[in-house]
């Protein structure tokens, strides 16, 4: 594993610290004219998304972290483990329900979704800014009602519920924004 | 030619807007009238030399001065100059009336919001004038380019005791950490006191320096005596420690410009020289030359003067409000 001095320390690096990976999101470089150089840094932590504060002087040195983001798509779900593979490569990764988190609400079959892999483990995972999903089940749909600001709770094929206007109808497809879990548009009437 | 410079992943174009460029002019104009009025004479002096001042942590650029262009890695090492300190020195020694000079200063590693590896250091030096007077050219000129009124002045003494609550001189290093991080163990620095100054910087930069230069620009002064670097040292009053008298200007929390009375003595010069050089050593870098033309002209006598360096980019960078040294230098570093 290599190591970074700070004359390499930059916005983007990725580092581990008692061995847990971390991600450089600031680095700001400070120096009284005669005193010691300083470099203050915010560090997110890549499993556990918490932010460090830490300052490091001229020549510390901080280890690399061997992390690494890839594509996958969705295969299924055993028991509380999700199962996901590399197209490319046709590895397979499998992820707890814990660190998969709210995202369980998108993963349909087949969804392309990208992992965070440290050390070769997946520990973390994103899906993409937008999923279609099929509707399961829903109360019957206000005929005419074109309204938007009218909602109900809908369930969609992952099991999940969604909040969606009155018009929306079992067997449509829905556009989901994953970043705010909210209703985007209706993408068709039938699957 | 995009090609070449897509090649090299650097932009061609200037970083800093034609405005700001412009008042970059309009301010190297407005400070050569203030030196004018007050009838300094203007010099130049190398950037390159084979000596250079020998600080902990500056770090200047080697530069091999090879005969044979066959083989570039054999000849002397020379210094590009982190201030042109030592030449307008030896100009005082030689009988120089107030000088002053725009020069190119460059130190190794320096970058960030605030800092570039080379810079134009706008510096002077006037025979016999005392710090209290020196203060107020200082100031003087501050006006005369921001506009901002009189600088306030105020002790490094008073300025840790009023921002951070803590005695620079007297607290112990338990105390200064405390007022920094609740974390010491996490920090740069070992809770011990050969390590005072490193932590004194570290609160400085964190707590005081961002107060300074709130309201009006603000003049640091008498430092503790371990941080004279070349300044000279006045014994403190009935039981108090002796500072150096030095100072540095402040405006919006950004440090400009940092002046001295001038040590004089070639031996003490001598001595913090390779006490700087022990440091050096310690913190695994090399040491640098003892010996020096400075040094030479301190032997025969360098008359009592102050001398004041002010980083002239980051007075354009604030006059035009930018928030930082790449709105206001053509090329900076990392389009040099």
């Amino acid at each position: 594993m290599g190591t970074y001095n700070t004359s390499d320390f930059r916005k983007g690096l990725k580092i581990q610290i008692d061995g847990e990976p971390y991600l450089m999101i600031e680095c700001n470089f400070v120096k009284p004219g005669k005193g010691n150089a300083l470099y203050k840094c915010k560090l997110r932590n890549l499993v556990r998304g918490t932010v460090l504060d830490r300052t490091y002087k001229g020549g510390d040195t901080l280890e690399s972290a061997d992390v690494e983001e890839i594509d996958v798509q969705y295969l299924y779900r055993q028991g509380d483990q999700f199962v996901f593979m590399d197209n490319k490569s046709y590895e397979q990764y499998e992820l707890p329900a814990v660190q998969v988190d709210e995202t369980w609400k998108y993963l349909k079959e087949g969804l392309i979704c990208s992992i965070v892999l440290y050390n070769g483990n997946p520990i973390s995972i994103s899906p993409p800014n937008h999923v279609e999903l099929t509707v399961e089940y829903c109360e019957p749909g206000a005929k005419g009602n074109t309204a938007t600001n009218v909602t109900k709770p809908v369930k969609v094929e992952t099991g999940a519920e969604f909040l969606c206007p009155a018009f929306i109808d079992i067997g449509n497809v829905i556009k989901i924004d994953t970043r705010t879990g909210e209703y985007v548009e209706r993408v068709s009437v039938k699957a | 030619m995009n090609l070449v410079a897509d090649a090299l992943k650097i932009e061609f174009g200037p970083s800093a807007s034609w405005t700001h460029l412009a008042k970059y002019a309009a301010l190297l104009r407005k400070a050569r009238e203030f030196f004018e009025r007050h009838d300094f004479l203007e010099v130049v002096t190398p950037i390159l030399s084979r000596d250079t001042v020998v600080d902990r942590h500056l770090d200047p650029l080697r530069v091999v001065m090879y005969a044979d262009p066959r083989q570039v890695s054999e000849g002397a090492e020379w210094y590009l100059q982190t201030s042109p300190e030592f030449h307008m020195k030896r100009l005082l020694a030689a009988g120089a009336p107030a000088i002053y000079q725009f020069a190119h200063a460059f130190r190794a590693g320096e970058r960030g919001q605030h800092h570039n590896p080379e810079f134009l250091m706008l510096e002077w030096y006037v025979p016999g004038q005392s710090q209290l007077a020196a203060m107020q050219m200082l100031s003087d000129l501050a006006n005369h380019l921001l506009e901002q009124g009189e600088a306030e002045r105020i002790t490094y003494r008073d300025a840790f005791l009023s921002l951070a609550m803590v005695d620079p001189f007297d607290d112990p290093v338990a105390k200064i950490a405390a007022a920094i991080t609740s974390n010491p163990s996490q920090s740069p620095f070992p809770l011990d006191e050969a390590f005072r100054d490193d932590w004194l910087d570290w609160l400085l930069v964190e707590r005081v320096e961002p107060q300074l230069g709130r309201q009006r620009p603000t003049i640091l002064y008498d430092y503790p005596s371990s941080q004279a670097a070349l300044a000279r040292l006045r014994p403190g009053a009935a039981g108090s420690p002796a500072v150096a008298e030095r100072f540095e200007l402040y405006w919006q929390g950004v440090e400009l410009a940092n002046g001295y009375c001038e040590l004089c003595d070639s031996e003490q010069l001598c001595q913090r020289f390779e006490e700087n050089n022990r440091l050096r050593q310690q913190d695994g870098k090399q040491p640098l030359p003892i010996e020096s033309g400075l040094l030479h002209a301190m032997r025969q006598g360098l008359p009592e003067c102050s001398g004041v360096a002010l980083g002239f980019d980051r007075v354009v960078m604030l006059a035009v409000g930018a928030p930082s040294l790449d709105d206001v230098m053509a090329f900076p570093y990392d389009r040099a």
